[in-house]
């Protein structure tokens, strides 16, 4: 399963360097060229107002956009990888993980949070790309488990917001049957007919389109982000041709259906505030 | 014509010494037994030699060979020509990578479904190598929910270089095929079973794998990619396959050891390859026993068990 890197124009800074970058600062749209300064890119939800080009932004932003007053519970926040193979390719996975957790200030690629959105209850899994791709592993899975469990527990819906290149390399084995176990999971919930939202956001790819993000009671998405089994250069090495234009991207999953919308991330609240109160209403 | 890896050559030498020795027999009329039961025993301890002391890329080179058994074969001879393959996802077309149908084990009704590769050059294209579309899938969750419906086990043979990554396998959602298998497998009434017998790669394998039981043969490899595309991905280079095999401990006695799959199916000691008949009646024996035991358990039990069984996977601090 490809657990690939899509090269993404421009995009080198992590959330927490982000963070970390003083107001007043500029920030240039990778697409439209458009300059910004940091604070107004901010406060337009990290979207170019010009063209609407959507930064990649990680699970931080996203619970603020989300959970009331950002006010949320985050769980599990410490769990970390083990490395049960023993795996070293040209580095040694728990090099790696120590790498990215200095890197990105994350202890992995997932973090779960709930709390109250529009005043209704959620729990929300969001992967964090910046962390070794947002790669599934033991971890992700374990979290989306007790995420679920949490949701069962308070009786609130559930969402799981995706950003990731697929099955984590290096858990092999251990990274294939998390696949599994959260889609059993996820029938658990389903059981106790609470609602799963599948919130695919730029990049969702390989494993992770092959189980839990395909699995929503609606499946929606950001504009423009690449979603897909195959990533776009495995598919194109089939083929042996080029890639039709917009192939890959959420209005083509959406005209193909497999989404039920597409929103813009300023309407991203509004929006599934709306979702849970007709599930629930 | 059988195929001989590069590391089976001294058993080919072997078994070509033995019929040349039974040859000169013939013209001569000279009493060559005891020669030939002496390359026997040379052959029986070579091979052994050779076969208990496999590095886990020879496995995966074994679980493609040529000569290696395909899925239909194993059906045929477990139903005893009692096979019937239902064709078709009732959506878009019959996926010709993957098969399926009911077919009798001993007078007993159990579903069938696997990935096929294709015996020949011709038959390699028309079954895609194995690698299933969506409506591959989506065919093997009809004749799953079929068996359900009639209460009947279900049997799934895994052998698959991955799902087809083309252009219409994406359009038609190859990603939300294999997903919505998975989902529904766990929760399936009936036992299931899932043999890998060649290559279990990836979300093209697991598409079909989530079962009660999910075994693999010996020879055999499963795991999240396969040794290639791992060494291009993480080494950067197609040259590192036989690291890449060994790191990502896909092989069946280390899949066993780290309880990712549930038990491992002996092969012959030649491999499946050389004493298929033998292959055929071992695992025709264990899904038979295995089907008996399933049935003993009540389907909510199996399928809490079932889901247990993966949640358990995994290891983190
Ligand atoms: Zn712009």
């Amino acid at each position: 399963m490809s657990w690939f890197k899509r090269n993404k124009e421009g995009i080198t800074t992590t959330t927490s360097e982000k963070k970390e970058t003083p107001e007043g600062l500029w920030h240039k749209c990778p697409n439209c060229k458009t300059v910004f300064t940091q604070a107004d890119f901010i406060k337009t939800n990290y979207v170019c107002d010009r063209c609407s080009y959507h930064e990649r932004i990680g699970s931080e932003e996203y619970f603020q956009i989300l959970f009331d007053k950002g006010d949320y519970t985050e769980i599990d926040a410490n769990l970390t990888s083990g490395d049960p193979l023993n795996f070293e390719d040209t580095k040694k996975y728990t090099d790696r993980i120590a790498a990215s957790q200095k890197s990105t200030g994350l202890k992995d690629a997932v973090r779960t949070g709930y709390g109250k959105v529009d005043g209704l209850d959620l729990v929300i899994c969001c992967m964090d790309f910046a962390f070794v791709g947002g790669s599934l592993g033991s971890v992700m899975g374990e979290k989306m488990a007790r995420g679920i469990d949490k949701a069962i527990e308070l009786k609130a819906a559930f969402m799981i917001i995706s950003k990731s290149g697929g099955a984590r390399m290096m858990e092999a084995g251990y990274s294939l049957m998390q696949m599994a176990k959260v889609s059993g999971k996820l029938g658990q919930l389903s059981e106790h007919k609470l609602p799963y939202i599948s919130f695919l956001t730029d990049p969702t790819t390989g494993g992770v389109t092959a189980s839990f993000a395909m699995l929503g009671d609606i499946n929606i998405a950001e504009p423009k982000a690449l979603i897909g089994f195959a990533g776009p250069r495995v598919v194109k090495e089939t083929i042996g041709r080029d890639l039709p234009e917009g192939f890959q991207t959420s209005e083509f999953v959406l005209e193909h259906g497999f989404l039920d919308y597409i929103v813009e991330r300023s309407e991203l609240k509004k929006t599934i505030a709306l979702s849970l109160r007709l599930f629930k209403n | 014509m059988s195929t001989y890896l590069d590391f089976e050559e001294p058993i080919k030498e072997l078994e070509e010494q033995i019929a040349q020795t039974k040859q000169i027999g013939l013209t001569t009329e000279v009493d060559m037994t005891e020669q030939v039961k002496k390359l026997q025993e040379k052959l029986d301890l070579k091979t052994k030699e050779i076969f208990s002391n496999l590095t886990p890329w020879q496995r995966v080179q074994l679980s493609r060979h040529p000569d290696r058994p395909y899925t239909l074969a194993y059906i045929n001879a477990i139903s005893d020509g009692t096979f019937q393959e239902l064709h078709g996802d009732r959506s878009v077309k019959d996926d010709k990578a993957m098969i399926g149908g009911f077919g009798l084990l001993d007078g007993k009704s159990v579903m069938f479904i696997g990935q096929q590769k294709g015996i020949n050059t011709k038959m390699r294209q028309y079954r895609n190598f194995g690698m299933a579309n969506p409506e591959g899938y989506r065919k093997a969750l009809r004749l799953m929910k079929l068996a359900e419906k009639f209460d009947k086990p279900i049997v799934t043979i895994i052998d698959t270089p991955g799902a087809f990554p083309g252009l219409e396998a994406e359009e038609r959602g190859q990603g939300e095929a294999i997903a919505r298998n998975i989902y529904e497998m766990m929760r399936l009434k009936v036992p299931v079973i899932c043999i890998v017998i060649g290559e279990g790669a990836s979300g093209g394998a697991l598409g079909i794998g989530v079962g009660d039981k999910v075994v693999m043969l010996e020879n055999t490899w499963y795991s999240v990619i396969s040794p290639e595309s791992c060494s291009s991905i993480l080494w950067r280079s197609w040259d590192f396959k036989e690291k890449a095999a060994e790191a990502l401990k896909l092989t069946s006695t280390d899949m066993k050891g780290l309880n990712l799959v549930d038990e491992v199916i002996q092969e012959p000691i030649n491999g499946a390859h050389r004493s298929q008949e033998d292959m055929f009646e071992i695992t025709k024996q264990y899904i038979k026993k295995t089907i008996t035991e399933l049935e003993k358990i009540k389907p909510d039990i199996r399928i809490n068990d079932r889901i247990d069984k993966f949640c358990k996977m995994g290891v983190w601090k």
